[in-house]
This record gives structure tokens, sequence and C-alpha cells, in this order.
């Protein structure tokens, strides 16, 4: 009996050991922790791209570190960034000190990237964003270079110049309702979720709106989760607007382009809408969406180079959809890959140093990053689409014969098709 | 722009009535802080949604299958989690927040946490005062009307509702006169929650679904019953309206600050507490009743 005892004892220590020490058995791969809201589409897209990622390159034999071949392992982790704060930055300490991840790719709200930003940081994990777009993450490299180092962000670029493709959107919509509407000066309503990333934004479009020969009818706030936006709705009817900026990420964009679609109003919506880069819109709107114009990063049939249709063919086939932007979690590891391969160490000093020379060809355009680790936007770079959904089918509309300068060659990417106005705008303004 | 405030008013007004009366009865019978009141609402939208989407029955037979299942689930968590510990106020308050946490989880877990909606009842919209107003809002104001008025008869009319009232006006004496007072509570709940279900059917059209839609609609009817007086149905379908009012102007005045429209109305609730905690129609709390 007591022999039994001391074997159980040694059996349950021996459990605790190993438990704990699982991760340390797993040194030949290469741990990359994937955080985002797993419930949410958002984290899905993480997710999936990263297993994208992870499959690439593994059936390729893995990544070459030095002398050795090291398969990628990705670790799961839910941080629950919509709902709790707290959830975030658990779910990150966890990956760091439980899960032992080596890198950490994901995060899509500011507020919780901040945080978890900080927390990486600490423990000197190259952190690469896939989701939050405020300035302000990646300017934290160039103001204490030696703590954020680590940060890269992926995807998508800044809000600044979230705002810069968004306004040659505006104006592009803008000079078709000159041309087919005649309406000289378009009025519009800016309407903005309350939302850190959007406040820059809203101030840009405020100075720069009028410049661009419109006329600025009022700015609404909804919340971010509103449920119910009829009460902006009779506001901006009132306000005589025919244009609607929106800069939403979150559900308060399917409730928006659902109840406008319901009412009919004679607006176009240009801008951002997260909600609307996803296919899952249309039957979130119950087609209601209809001739919602968003800049997105991918959409069928729409190649910015050669890269890009075997990705996105690729994701649709398995997963069923187009990726959104959060699933470039496959370009954010594609890079760090090669970056190690590069380093030829895990050390992540070495990685960096390799990350930020890093200039080449990727699913949505030339990568290359600037001082502060935040993608280089512009011709020739990153620029992303512009998308409209016509008629159940999210399409790419922009560029379309785009002229970044007056001397600069016309840029349409391959599969891009007309931009159309809503019927009932055409009906309500046709003269 | 004052039509449109009064219009704004009318048809979010409506849905907070429905959903304040339903919490002010069980709480006004039975003295049930019933937190998960607007979670019986999600689930019963997400029945809706997966009976007409997933089984493809017609929306109004969806709404009535959607209200017997709430009226069911409503009755299992109220035998399950609520009686045993009924004459604990606190501990049921924790116990129906641990069921709406519950509720929003479970749907995390079957519908995930995509957004889905559901097409209106009647579509297309009119002019009213030079602004586009939907069919399904005006639908939603005379339905919330209709269930309102069907509320009151029901506790005007009938045995059950005269024993309801009884109750909620001293439970010790109608206890001592021979109703079952616990029998009277279970089914005020069971009415309460089908309150809730009908108006998760009435709304679900006007808004979008998802598994945290519960939290939004309970700040306002928390602000609405601690405006109207806890327990007071009359009070509950003016503070709906005050509130609405108070969230419209906002909208309205302060297109940039719409997002304040919550804190608003918690602000408005923390000042009636302050000052007048029994709310415009309530019963004093230390007042034995």
């Amino acid at each position: 009996m007591k022999n039994l005892k001391l074997l159980l004892v040694i059996f349950l220590a021996f459990f605790l050991v190993a438990t704990v020490a699982m991760p340390a058995w797993s040194a030949d791969t290469i741990k990359i922790g994937v955080i985002g809201p797993m419930n949410f589409s958002q984290g899905k897209g993480h997710w999936n791209g990263a297993l994208m990622a992870q499959d690439e390159i593994n059936a390729a034999g893995g990544v070459q570190v030095g002398p050795k071949k090291m398969k990628i392992e990705l670790v799961k982790a839910d941080s629950n960034e919509f709902i709790s704060m707290t959830d975030a930055t658990n779910a990150m300490e966890l990956l760091l000190t439980r899960e032992k991840v080596n890198f950490v790719v994901g995060g899509f709200r500011t507020e919780a990237v901040l945080a978890m930003q900080d927390i990486a940081m600490d423990y000197k994990t190259i952190f690469l964003g896939c989701g939050a777009a405020t300035k302000s993450i990646c300017d934290r490299v160039g103001e204490n270079y030696d703590r954020y180092k680590y940060w890269f962000r992926i995807t998508p670029f800044n809000n600044i110049f979230l705002a810069r493709g968004n306004f040659i959107h505006l104006a592009m919509v803008a000079g078709i309702m000159r041309k087919t509407l005649g309406i000289q000066t378009p009025k519009v309503a800016i309407v903005g979720e309350k939302q850190a990333w959007v406040e820059a934004m809203i101030t840009a479009a405020e100075a720069n709106i009028p410049k661009m020969g419109m006329e600025v009818v009022g700015v609404w706030r909804p919340s971010q989760t509103a449920t119910d936006v009829t009460a902006e709705l009779s506001a901006i009817q009132r306000s005589g607007a025919q244009i609607v900026f929106t800069i939403f990420s979150a559900s308060v964009g399917v409730t928006f382009a659902k109840q406008v679609g319901e009412l009919k109003l004679p607006v176009v919506q240009v801008g951002i809408n997260v909600e609307a880069q996803k296919e899952g819109f249309w039957e979130a709107t119950g087609g209601m969406g209809n001739y919602v114009m968003t800049m997105n990063t991918y959409a069928r049939d729409v190649e910015y180079n050669e890269l890009t249709k075997p990705f996105v063919d690729g994701y649709i086939k398995r997963f069923g959809e187009v990726p959104t932007y959060t699933a470039d979690t496959h370009e954010a590891i594609l890079l760090l890959s090669e970056a190690i391969q590069r380093a030829g160490s895990l050390d992540p000093d070495k990685i960096v140093a390799e990350l930020e020379k890093t200039d080449e060809e990727g699913t949505a355009g030339r990568f290359k990053f600037d001082k502060n680790h935040d993608p280089v936007w512009g011709p020739g770079y990153l620029t992303s689409l512009g998308v409209q959904w016509q008629d159940g089918k999210l399409v790419g509309v922009w560029p379309n014969k785009w002229k970044a300068a007056e001397n600069a060659p016309e840029i349409t990417y391959k599969g891009i098709v007309d931009y159309k106005l809503p019927p009932w705008v055409i009906e309500a303004y046709k003269k | 722009m004052l039509s449109d405030i009064i219009l704004t008013t009318l048809i979010n007004g409506s849905t907070y009535a429905l959903l304040a009366i339903g919490f002010s009865l069980i709480f006004g019978v039975a003295r049930i802080v019933n937190i998960a009141h607007t979670a019986f609402y999600m689930v019963a939208a997400y029945c809706i949604f997966f009976a007409t989407h997933r089984l493809g029955v017609n929306p109004v037979t969806a709404m009535l299958m959607a209200v017997i299942v709430i009226v069911l689930l409503g009755l299992i968590c109220y035998k399950l989690f609520i009686e045993p510990i009924r004459e604990h106020e606190a501990a049921v308050l924790i116990a129906t927040i641990a069921l709406a946490m519950i509720f929003q989880e479970v749907m995390l877990l079957i519908f995930k946490g995509d957004f889905r909606t559901v097409p209106p009842l009647v579509s297309g919209y009119m002019n009213l005062a030079g602004v586009k107003v939907g069919y399904q809002q005006l639908l939603t104001i005379a339905a919330a009307l209709i269930i309102l008025a069907g509320v009151w008869a029901f506790l005007i009319k009938t045995r059950l509702g005269l024993a309801i009232r009884s109750t909620a006006q001293d439970r010790e004496v109608a206890n001592l006169m021979g109703m079952n007072e616990a029998r009277v509570a279970m089914l005020t709940l069971a009415v309460s929650v089908a309150i809730a279900a009908l108006t998760g059917a009435v709304v679900l059209p006007l808004t979008v679904l998802n598994p945290h839609m519960w939290m939004q609609p309970l700040i306002m009817m928390m602000a609405v019953v601690v405006l109207g007086g806890l327990g007071s149905l009359k009070g509950s379908f003016a503070g709906a309206f005050i509130l609405a009012f108070s969230e419209a102007l906002i909208v309205f005045l302060i297109p940039k600050g719409a997002f304040l429209r919550e804190s608003v109305a918690l602000s408005i609730m923390i000042l009636v507490l302050l000052m007048r905690p029994e709310g415009l129609f309530g019963i004093v709390f230390e007042e034995e009743r």
C-alpha cells in the first residue's frame, strides 16, 4: 500500500513536470502565437491566414534557421478584445509565459493592441500587428526604439494613409456624381464610430473635404455597437447629405448600412466599413448593403500582382470566403520566416534588423517598412482597393485609371470594374 | 426637427417600454431583479432567426415558436436557478447576471459572433414630415402599443392578472388570502419573459443580431425602470418615452456626441436615485408593502 502511494506521488510529480515543461519539448518548432477575437470574423481571419502560411511553409520543409530546418507551430489565443481588454492582456501574457511562443501575430482593436504591445515588448518578443490602424502604435517605435523595436505593423496601413486612401475614393465617387447627376458641390455627412482610430480621420475629413469641392453638413458619432441608428439617419436626411463618409470597424457598420438600405435614403456610402469587407455582410444586412463602398485589401478576381491570385483563390477554396485584411497574418508569417532565414537565428534583435530590410512583393503589393515599422503606402507599394457591393457581389472598383500625381502613370489593377451609383440615388437627383 | 425628435422618441420609446414593463412586472410581483431579461430577448431573436433561416418557417410562426421556447426556458431557469434562492434578492440578482452570461456564451458558441439579420415583416417606407420612416418601424410602434394594451387587459380583466396585482400589492396578505404566491411568481416570470420574447420578435427586423445585443437594451431598461419607479408599470411606460426623448435630443442637438446617449441615460438614472429614489411612480424602498 505504501509503495502504491509512493508510485502515485511519483506519477503525479512526473505528470506535473511534464505538463509544465511541455512547451520546452517542442524546441524544433518555431511557435507563433496568433492572437485575435476568435469568435468574430476578424479573429477568424487572423487564424485562417496564419494556417495558410503555416501549411505553405511546413509543406516546403519548414524555415531554415542556421543549420537546421524548423517547422512552424501555431498557438491560438482568443483576445476577446471587443468585449474585454483584460481578456486581451491575459491572452497575451499566457502566450508569452505559459505557451512560450517565439513570435506573436494579430491584434485588432487599437485600445487592446496598445496594451498587448507593451506586454510583448516587456518580453522582447516580436509582435506583428495585423488589425489596428492607429498611427501612434507605430510612433512608439520612433519615440523609444530600444523598447518598441520588436513591434511591426503588417496591416492595415496607418489611419493617416487610410484617410488619404478614403479621400481618393471619395473624390472618385464625387466626380461620378458631378458627371452623372450634375451635383457640383456634393454634401457630405461624416459618420464615424466612437473609437480611438477614428479621431484623426474625422479631423482630417473635416479639414480636407471642403478643399475637395464638397460641403460637410455634419459629423455623427454613434457608438460602435449601436443596434439602432434611426435617429442619426433622420438627422442626416434633414441635413440634405448626398454622400455619407463612413468610418466603421464594428457592428454599427452593419446596422447603418441595413437601415440606410431599408429606407432607400438618397445617399451613397463611401469610406471604411470593415463589416462590409466580409462576404457575410450581404446576409447580415439582408441585401440592404447593396452599393456600399469600402476600402478593402482583397476582392474576388482582383490582382495586385502574380502572388495575389494563388493566395485569394486558395483561401476561398479552403475557407469559402474572400480573405479580409486580418488574414494578412499570412503575409506576416511569410515575411517573418524570410527574416528568420536571413538572420539564421531566432534571436529577436537579429530578426528585427532583417525585418527592417524587407522590400519585396507580397500578396497585396510591394512591402516595405518605414522607420517606425509602419508599412509604406503609395503607388508601387501598398495601396489597398476600393470595393463595392454590386447585387450580392463584392467587386473591386478602385484603382480605376488612378493617377497619383498629374504626370504619374495611370494605375488599374487586373479585375477592377466600374463603380455604380445606387438607382434610387440616380432617381432622386437626376434632373 | 421637432417632428423628427418626436418620431424617434416614439420608435425607441415603445421598444424600451416593452422591455421595461416585463422587467418591472416580475420585480413588482416577486421582487426578482431579472438582469437576464434582455438576454431572454436576445435568445428569442436567435430562435426566430434559426426558425426562419435554418428551418424555413414563416416569420409569424417563428415568432410564436420563439415565445413558447422562451417561456419554457424561463420556467426552467426559474425552477433551477431562481426559486431555490428567491428569498435572497442579491443572490437572485447575481444568479440572473450569470444566466445572461451563459445565454450569451451559448449563443456565441452556436451562432458565433457573426452579425445576422431577418427581413422586415413589412418592407418599404413612407414620408412623414419630410423624413423617410420604414413601415417596420411604424409596425413596431403599433405592436408595442398592442402588446402593452394586452398586458394591461390581462392584468385588469383576468383572475391571474388579479392574483398578480394583489401579490404585487402585498405578498404576505395575498398568501394569507389563499393565493399560492410562489406559483403566481412563476407565472409572472413566464408572462415577463414572454413579453421579452415578443419584444425580440418585434424589434429583430430593425436591428442586427449578435450575442451581445442584450447589453445595450439592458442599460436603457435599467435606467427606464429606475426613472419610472421599480415595479411600477405606469412608471416604466412614462420612463421609456422620457429617456427615448432625451436620447433623440442628444442625437439631434449634439450629433458628435451621439455615442453619449447611454451615458446620459445612466446619468439620469443616478440623478433620480439621488434625488427621488422611488422614481416617478415607484414606492419608497423603505416602505414595507
